[in-house]
């Protein structure tokens, strides 16, 4: 029993469970967003402090031995993303209080958050290909609910194309977990990746990897497949933004990087090209596409895109510098890329629009969410000495030393045209005088998103934006304990081993022989397999 | 058996995608209803069809006796099954609500979010 392992699923199921017993409560509910939350960052940063110790983690669901039961396990990898949840998490539940409107709290929004931050939790820890598909439809279907709380127009249409193309990213994900349990017999993620080795049919494993491909890249919102991104995150309100951008389009870079280095790490060969080139192109459509928005969360949707590409672009060089690049472009894209939507919300309380031509003034105003926004913004730009730099220069180091310098140069030119996008926003929104026709006064009452007055609470607003921002900071501080993890993860991530070895209790060697012994191919008629007498 | 699964899968996967190709987004729903009763026949054809060979165990034994059919697709494909009703319960009161707000069944007429 490790019950750590579990702890961050069961925690957010426990929050959405209380906060659903109480709902017509809103003071309640806003309690239990808050703590439920806290309860969550503990649990993430104890998961966090075991994996560090003991490398790998592992707890099986009901004791039932690895390959028959649901498996949860923590590697590296899964730690570092429960403690950037757990973050985020926090991070909203204190964000929400102050920008949700009245209508949404009555119409479940904090359960619905909760229920989110599970299944993300869920997807991260588990080792099973099929959980990890119900974890997927759990967030998925939280964050349906969550996208068009309100109801207003763009949100239905928005929500129409999320929806679609979420769906039917969800529906070739389940049948290549059904090809695959065809193929190799099994649902667990590290006895597949022994099995897949010894399938006669080389062309039937490509096919699966670039199912698993196509479906994964429609949820981290990879080239071709990213529109459905720039079209709906922003119009929920600016909280669920957050959220979504800074946590859901993770889960399925995670996912690439889990399905990629454990289960199809033989048959990379010209896939690497696709996934290589394909993750250039994101880079490079993301960010041509901002430069043409003049809409402040328009502009931030279309670098998630961009951003995706450098984390995408470290697994495809395959290296074990690259993924620890890629894990840690994960990392502080979280955080920045979450920062820079809640400052937005900010900007959009203090002077009603997301529009950028309108907005102005604000760094004579409000100097130090200026100095939030400054550092968020040229964080994820990649200025030293911020988090930003470091992740891009061990993905532009990797892609040196593996020879790929047409990719690592389109890599820093994309850098320079996210600096041109930052400078824009800051230019408009801090630099500018506000502009005439625009003259909000400063003590204009504060609402909602439905448009009712709640109290003026820009503390609960600043804390996070604050805090996150730090955060960025001394990522960038502390550049070097963080890459010795980055690098663990990277080892962990390029030999599957180890991840093997933990959920299974065998050595992988010995467990491949016994495989190879026993059952050359899977028989698909015994159940059991090899263990039971 | 086999073939005939197969052709009936490929026959709701080709209907589905059809549908979702269309403008109406009534028929992108019934799209998405086809599609996901297509990925659960594909599960359920390829994890291996034995017919006629539940898998018990015979009294007094500790393993079933002879071929048995595998079960596991079956818990698999009723989780799909369950899963796919939720989010299509969900798409149905979306559309309605999209109807309603849009005031069109047409998916060229939703595109202010795009530009």
């Amino acid at each position: 029993m490790r019950p750590e392992v579990a702890l961050p699923i069961l925690l957010p199921l426990l929050s959405g469970a209380v906060s659903l017993l109480f709902w017509r409560s809103r003071p309640m509910q806003r309690f239990v967003a808050v703590a439920g939350n806290i309860a969550l960052l503990i649990a993430s940063l104890w998961l966090f402090v075991a994996t560090l110790s003991e490398g790998y983690i592992t707890m099986q669901m009901g004791s039932w031995p690895a390959p028959f039961g649901i498996t949860l396990i923590a590697d590296m990898l899964s730690a570092v993303m429960i403690l950037m949840t757990g973050i985020i998490g926090l991070a909203m539940g204190i964000y929400s209080l102050a920008t949700t409107g009245r209508g949404h709290e009555k119409f479940g929004y904090y359960p619905l958050m909760h229920l989110l931050l599970a299944g993300v939790a869920g997807a991260f820890l588990t080792g099973d290909i099929f959980n990890l598909y119900v974890w997927f439809e759990v967030m998925l279907v939280a964050s349906f609910a969550l996208l068009i709380l309100g109801g207003e127009r763009a949100q239905m249409e928005g929500a129409i194309k999320y929806v679609t193309l979420n769906l039917l990213a969800s529906v070739i994900f389940l049948s290549a977990v059904g090809l695959l349990y065809g193929t190799v017999g099994t649902l667990n993620m590290a006895d597949i990746a022994l099995r897949i080795d010894m399938v006669e049919h080389a062309g039937m494993v490509e096919v699966l990897a670039v199912m698993f491909m196509v479906a994964f890249g429609i949820k981290a919102a990879a080239f071709p497949l990213f529109f459905w991104l720039p079209a709906s995150y922003h119009t929920p309100p600016v909280a669920v933004s957050a959220l979504f951008a800074g946590l859901l389009t993770k889960v399925g870079v995670y996912a690439l990087f889990r399905v990629f280095t454990l289960i199809f790490d033989q048959s990379m060969g010209y896939l690497q090209d696709i996934m290589l080139w394909g993750a250039v192109l994101t880079m490079v459509t993301g960010v041509l596409g901002a430069a043409a928005q003049y809409e402040f969360r328009r502009i931030l949707s279309f670098h998630i895109v961009s951003q995706i590409g450098y984390m995408i672009l470290g697994l495809a060089l395959y290296t074990p510098l690259a993924i620890a690049g890629g894990v840690f472009a994960i990392m502080h894209n979280i955080v920045v890329k979450t920062n820079l939507f809640l400052i937005s919300g900010i900007t959009h309380r203090l002077q009603g629009t997301y529009q950028l031509k309108k907005m102005g003034g604000l760094y004579k105003e409000r100097p130090w969410l200026a100095v939030a926004f400054f550092i968020s913004a040229f964080s994820l730009a990649g200025v030293p000495p911020l988090s930003g730099f470091f992740a891009k220069f061990v993905i532009v180091r990797a892609g040196i030393e593996a020879e790929a310098y047409v990719v690592t140069g389109i890599a820093l030119a994309v850098g320079l045209m996210t600096l041109y996008s930052m400078v824009k926003i800051w230019n408009e929104v801090f630099w500018k005088a506000l502009p005439e026709e625009n003259h909000v006064p400063v003590s204009s009452t504060p609402s909602g998103d439905d448009g009712r007055l709640i109290k003026p609470s820009l503390w609960m607003m600043y804390l996070p934006v604050v805090v996150l921002a730090l955060f960025s900071v001394l990522i960038g501080i502390f550049a070097e304990p963080i890459m010795l993890v980055m690098n663990t993860i990277g080892e962990q991530l390029f030999a599957p081993e180890g991840y093997i070895e933990a959920v299974l209790g065998v050595a992988a060697n010995a467990q491949e022989a016994l495989l190879e012994t026993d059952t050359p191919q899977p028989d698909m008629n015994t159940i059991g397999g090899e263990g039971t007498p | 058996m086999e073939p005939l699964m197969a052709l009936a899968i490929g026959l709701l996967y080709a209907t589905a995608i059809f549908m979702m190709l269309r403008r109406s987004i009534v028929k992108l729903v019934i799209g998405l209803l086809l599609l996901s009763n297509a990925a659960n026949l594909l599960i359920f054809t390829t994890a291996g069809m034995t017919r006629g060979a539940p898998p018990l165990i015979p009294e007094g034994m500790l393993q079933p006796v002879g071929e048995v059919a595998d079960p596991l697709p079956q818990a698999v494909v009723l989780t799909a099954i369950v899963i796919a009703f939720g989010v299509l319960a969900f798409a149905v009161v979306l559309i309605r609500r999209a109807y309603e707000v849009v005031k069109a069944d047409d998916l060229d007429k939703m595109k202010d979010t795009d530009t």
